[in-house]
C-alpha cells in the first residue's frame, strides 16, 4: 500500500491505482476526456495532467500508477499551464459551434474550457474539417468536432463487443470511423452518445429538439426489457424527449440498450387517449362511462368461468393485483400472466428468478445457456457475460440459436436432447459444469415458452444439482426472462386457479365459445384472431393487436406516465416514477380496474394507490420493499416429460420491435429495416449491413 | 428681530413674487417638449424597443434555435421549438415572444450569437387587443425585413463598445 501525498494530503492507496483514482478517493477530480472508469486506459488527451515533483515534465495522471513517497500537485501554477496549452490545442480544430451543437450544455470540452480555455484564440490557420460518417439512424455524426478520445473506439470494441470503430490516418489526418461496410449495429450502440464528450456523436431521433437545461429529469426504471435498468426519463413539456442509463451497479453498471433508450417516440405515437366500444363493427370513441356500461352489460349476470384474463409483458404488480381482486369477486379462475405460454410456475421462485443475480454471474466460470439469444434479449446482461470472458477462465457453451454472443463459447446444438445428455452426464459439458467452482445456467424463454418447457426446466434442474450449481453462497441456475412483468405477475400468483385455463386454454375456450369475455392488459402477443366471438376489453397503451381485436378499449399509461411496480428477472422489486402524465383520457391501469369494479357493482377494497400496496404487501411481503432483493431458497423444479425435437429458439426474433411501444416507434423501424432483427442473429432479413 | 423679518416677508408677498418672476422668466424661453407623435427626439442605438428576427443579406433567417434567450430571459417570454429542416440545417420551428411578459431588458440580444434577436428602435406598436401582442417567429422577421437597414447601422454604431 503506497502512501503519497496528493496537494498536500497525505493517503495511502492500493498498490496499482493510478494518481487520477487516488486523487478521486480524497475528493480531487482531475480534468479528463480519454479517460473513463469503465474502459481501458489510453491516456491519449493529455488533460489530466499533474506535476508529480522529482519528475522532469508533467504526467497524466490518468496513465501513470501511485508510487510511494511520490509528491502531485493537481492544481498549481505550472499544471494549471500545462492543461491551458493543452486545451487550447485541443480547441484549434474544434469547430466551436456550441449554438447549434447538441451537447451544448452538458459538454465536457465546453464546461473544461470555462476552467483552462483563454478567452480568445491566437490560430489564424485553416481549422481542420472531417467529414460525417453514416453510423446508422441512432447516432448522428459531427467528425469535425471530434477530439478523438477514442473512448467508442474502447467502449464498441471492449464493452460491446462489435470492434466495428477504428482510428484511420495518422496525425492531421486520423480520423474516427467505421471499418469498411460495417454500420454500428451493436445492440449499445446508444452508450456511444453518452461517451462521447463532445458533440461528435449526438442522439439522431432527437437531434435539434432539445437543450440539456430545459429538460426535467426523472430517475426512473426501464421496463422494457427484464433486466429492469436504472434510468433517467429526461422530458420536456409532456413529452419524452430521451432516456438516458443512470449508474447501478447490481444491474446495468451505466449502460443501456438500444430499445430501452431510443423506443422513446413509440411513446407518442399510436398511443390510445380515449376509451373506444366497438359499434357495427367499428371501434368508436366513447366516454368512459359508456365503455364501462358496455363493458357492464355483457359481464354482470354471466358466469365467473366464463370471463377470462391475460396480462402483457408491461404489466405492473399493482395491475396484476387489481386484476387478480376483481377477478376473485367476479369468480373466475381464468386468469395467466404468460401471454407467451410460459412454463414457469409460481410457488418455488428460485425456479424462475436469475437467480445468481446479474452482478453475480460475474463469479461464474462456468455456463451454460440453454434456449436464449442474450445478446438480443438483454444486451446489457450479455456485456457482462463478456467483461466476464475478458478476465479469462470462462468456459460458456450454448444450446440454442447459432449466434455471435462477443464472447467465445461452445455450440452444442440447438436439441433439448443436448441438455439431457448433459444433464445425465454423458456429454463432455458435464464434467466442465462439474470441474468448475461456480457453474451456471441460463435459460432464456425460448427454452420455457414450448410444450416441453416443464420438461426441460426439470432436466435443468436436475443438471443444476448434479453439477454444483446449488451451494452455500451461490446458485447458479437463472432463469434469463424477457417480459418486465412476468416475475412480479408469477410473484403475485397470476395464474390460473384449479380448473382454470391458461393462455392457450382461455383462446381455445373463446374460439370454442366456452369463455364469453376475455380482458387483456396490454397482451398483444396473445393469438387474438382466434379468440372467435368473445367479447374482448383490451387494457392498454397503444393501437396494437389486442386494440384492433377489441370490443371495448379502455386507454392506460406507459412505464413512463404512472409509478408501479416491476420485479427484475433477479426478483429486485423496483419502481417507476411518474415523468409525464397519460396523454388525452388515459388513466393509471389500477385506477380503470378500480373504476370498472364499480360499474360492474363489485367494488374492489382499495381507493389509493397506497391501500392497493398495502394489500399486495399483506399478500406477498417480498413485493412490500421497493429495491429489495431476497435470495430464494432453492427446490427442484419442472416436470419430467418427453422432449419434443423442436430446435431451441430465441423467443424474440427482433430486438427492436418487442413490445407496443418499440412496434410502435419510428426509430425502431428505421433500426430494423436497416439491422434487420438487431446482431443479425436469428432475423430473416439479411442485409448488407448485416453483422 | 426674526419675528419683524418674517412678518413684514408675509405683507409685501416676496415669496409670491419670486414665483411669479420664475414663471414669467420661462415664458420668453424656447419650449422643451416636443410635439409627439409630429416631432421626435433623437435616440440612441442602444434603445431597446420592439424586438426583431433579422436574416442574412442573402435571404437566410440567422436564428439557429439554440434557445439562448430563451434560456437567459428573465421573464421567460420567449418560447422556441427546434427541429432539423429539410435541408439538414436545425432551425426553430417556433419562435414566440410574449411582449406583455417582456421587460424589455436587452438580455435576448445581449445572448444572441449570430445577433438573430434584437430589439429594435420602435417603441410604437400598441395594440388593440392583447392576442396582438403574442408575437410570432413570422410576426418577428416581418420586423426584422421592415427595419433592417436601421438595425444594421445601430449595431455597427454599437460595435466599437463591443
Amino acid at each position: 500500500m503506497p502512501k503519497l501525498t496528493i496537494d498536500g494530503t497525505e493517503i495511502e492507496v492500493e498498490a496499482g491505482m493510478t494518481i487520477l483514482q487516488a486523487a478521486e478517493t480524497i475528493g480531487i477530480e482531475i480534468p479528463r476526456f480519454c479517460y473513463h472508469e469503465r474502459l481501458a486506459v489510453a491516456g491519449n488527451c493529455r488533460m489530466c495532467l499533474v506535476e508529480v515533483e522529482k519528475m522532469p515534465k508533467p504526467v497524466a495522471s490518468c496513465a501513470m500508477p501511485v508510487g510511494e513517497g511520490m509528491v502531485v500537485h493537481t492544481s498549481n501554477a505550472n499544471v494549471r499551464k500545462a492543461r491551458q496549452g493543452v486545451m487550447e490545442f485541443l480547441l484549434i480544430n474544434h469547430p466551436l459551434d456550441c449554438p447549434i451543437c447538441d451537447q451544448g450544455g452538458e459538454c465536457d470540452l465546453q464546461d473544461q474550457a470555462m476552467a483552462y480555455g483563454g478567452d480568445r484564440g491566437r490560430y489564424q490557420e485553416e481549422k481542420r474539417s472531417v467529414e460525417d460518417k453514416d453510423y446508422g439512424p441512432l447516432i448522428q455524426t459531427w467528425m469535425t468536432r471530434c477530439i478523438q478520445c477514442t473512448r467508442c473506439i474502447r467502449f464498441i470494441s471492449e464493452i460491446a463487443g462489435t470492434p466495428v470503430l477504428g482510428g484511420l490516418g495518422r496525425s492531421e489526418h486520423l480520423e474516427i470511423g467505421r471499418y469498411v461496410g460495417a454500420a454500428v449495429s451493436s445492440e449499445l450502440s446508444g452508450n456511444l452518445i453518452d461517451l462521447c464528450p463532445v458533440g461528435a456523436l449526438t442522439n439522431k431521433p432527437a437531434s435539434y429538439t432539445y437543450r440539456a437545461w430545459e429538460l426535467k429529469k426523472t430517475e426512473s426504471v426501464d421496463a422494457m426489457d427484464a433486466l429492469g435498468s436504472a434510468i433517467r426519463v429526461d422530458t420536456r413539456g409532456n413529452e419524452v424527449i430521451r432516456i438516458l442509463p443512470r449508474v447501478n451497479d447490481d444491474i446495468n453498471e451505466e449502460w443501456l440498450s438500444d430499445r430501452s433508450r431510443f423506443a422513446v417516440d413509440g411513446l407518442k405515437r399510436q398511443r390510445l387517449d380515449r376509451a373506444y366500444v366497438r359499434k357495427d363493427g367499428k371501434l368508436v370513441a366513447t366516454s368512459w362511462n359508456d365503455a364501462f356500461a358496455a363493458i357492464a352489460a355483457k359481464v354482470n349476470g354471466l358466469a365467473g368461468n366464463k370471463i377470462a384474463a391475460i396480462t402483457g409483458g408491461q404489466t405492473d404488480v399493482e395491475t396484476m393485483q387489481a386484476f387478480k381482486d376483481l377477478f376473485a369477486v367476479l369468480g373466475s379462475p381464468h386468469i395467466d400472466c404468460r401471454p407467451e405460454g410460459s412454463k414457469l410456475w409460481p410457488g418455488n421462485r428460485a425456479g424462475y428468478l436469475f437467480n445468481s443475480t446479474i452482478a453475480g454471474i460475474e463469479q461464474a466460470d462456468a455456463l451454460l445457456i440453454v434456449g436464449s439469444n442474450p445478446r438480443i434479449e438483454a444486451p446489457v446482461l450479455n456485456a457482462r457475460l463478456r467483461k466476464r470472458w475478458l478476465k479469462g477462465g470462462f468456459k460458456a457453451a450454448v444450446i440454442g440459436p447459432k449466434t455471435d454472443l462477443t464472447f467465445k463459447h461452445d455450440y452444442l446444438g440447438d436439441q433439448a436432447s443436448i441438455l439431457a445428455d448433459i444433464a445425465s452426464g454423458n456429454h463432455p459439458f458435464f464434467e466442465v459444469l462439474k470441474n468448475a467452482s461456480n457453474p451456471a445456467i441460463i435459460l432464456g424463454q425460448g427454452a420455457v415458452n414450448r410444450e416441453d418447457g416443464a420438461a426441460i426446466l426439470a432436466l435443468a434442474s436436475k443438471l443444476a444439482e448434479a453439477t454444483g450449481m446449488i451451494k452455500d453462497g451461490w446458485n447458479g441456475f437463472n432463469v434469463l426472462h424477457t417480459d418486465a412483468a412476468l416475475v412480479g405477475g408469477l410473484d403475485m400468483g397470476f395464474v390460473p386457479y384449479v380448473g382454470g385455463y391458461d393462455t392457450a386454454g382461455i383462446v381455445a375456450g373463446a374460439a370454442k365459445g366456452e369463455i364469453s369475455v376475455v380482458f387483456l392488459a396490454g397482451a398483444d402477443e396473445v393469438d387474438v384472431k382466434n379468440l372467435g366471438n368473445a367479447f374482448v376489453v383490451y387494457l392498454g397503451t397503444h393501437g396494437d393487436a389486442g386494440a384492433h381485436r377489441a370490443d371495448v378499449v379502455l386507454p392506460t399509461a406507459a412505464y413512463t406516465e404512472k409509478s408501479a411496480t416491476f420485479v427484475n428477472t433477479e426478483g429486485r422489486v423496483q419502481r417507476t416514477r411518474l415523468a409525464i402524465f397519460p396523454p388525452g383520457e388515459a388513466k393509471e391501469d389500477w385506477k380503470v380496474i378500480r373504476a370498472l369494479s364499480d360499474a360492474l357493482g363489485k367494488p374492489l377494497a382499495f381507493d389509493t394507490v397506497k391501500q392497493l400496496r398495502e394489500r399486495i404487501a399483506a399478500t406477498n411481503p417480498l413485493l412490500a420493499g421497493e429495491g429489495s432483493l431476497v435470495a430464494a431458497p432453492w427446490a427442484p423444479v419442472g416436470i419430467d416429460g418427453a422432449l419434443t425435437d423442436k430446435p431451441l429458439a430465441s423467443s424474440i426474433d427482433n430486438f427492436y420491435q418487442v413490445d407496443p411501444i418499440s412496434r410502435a416507434s419510428k426509430t425502431m423501424a428505421e433500426c430494423t429495416s436497416q439491422f434487420g432483427g438487431g446482431c443479425g442473429c436469428n432475423s430473416k432479413k439479411k442485409t448488407g449491413t448485416h453483422g | 428681530m426674526a419675528f419683524l423679518d418674517r412678518t413684514a416677508r408675509a405683507f409685501l408677498l416676496t415669496e409670491l413674487v419670486q414665483g411669479l418672476a420664475l414663471t414669467f422668466r420661462y415664458m420668453f424661453k424656447p419650449a422643451v417638449t416636443t410635439n409627439y407623435p409630429y416631432e421626435k427626439i433623437p435616440m440612441s442605438p442602444r434603445f431597446r424597443g420592439e424586438h426583431a428576427l433579422r436574416r442574412y443579406p442573402n435571404g437566410e433567417e440567422r436564428c439557429i434555435s439554440c434557445k439562448l434567450c430563451e434560456a437567459i430571459c428573465p421573464a421567460q417570454a420567449i418560447t422556441i421549438e427546434g427541429e432539423v429542416r429539410e435541408d439538414g440545417s436545425r432551425r426553430a420551428r417556433r419562435y414566440d415572444i410574449d411582449m406583455t411578459k417582456c421587460i424589455y431588458c436587452g438580455f435576448c440580444q445581449e445572448a444572441c450569437p449570430v445577433d438573430a434577436i434584437v430589439e429594435g428602435p420602435n417603441f410604437e406598436f400598441a395594440t388593440e387587443t392583447r392576442a396582438e401582442l403574442m408575437y410570432n417567429k413570422q410576426k418577428l422577421l416581418a420586423n426584422g425585413d421592415r427595419w433592417e437597414a436601421e438595425l444594421a447601422m445601430r449595431i455597427a454604431a454599437d460595435a466599437p463598445y463591443r
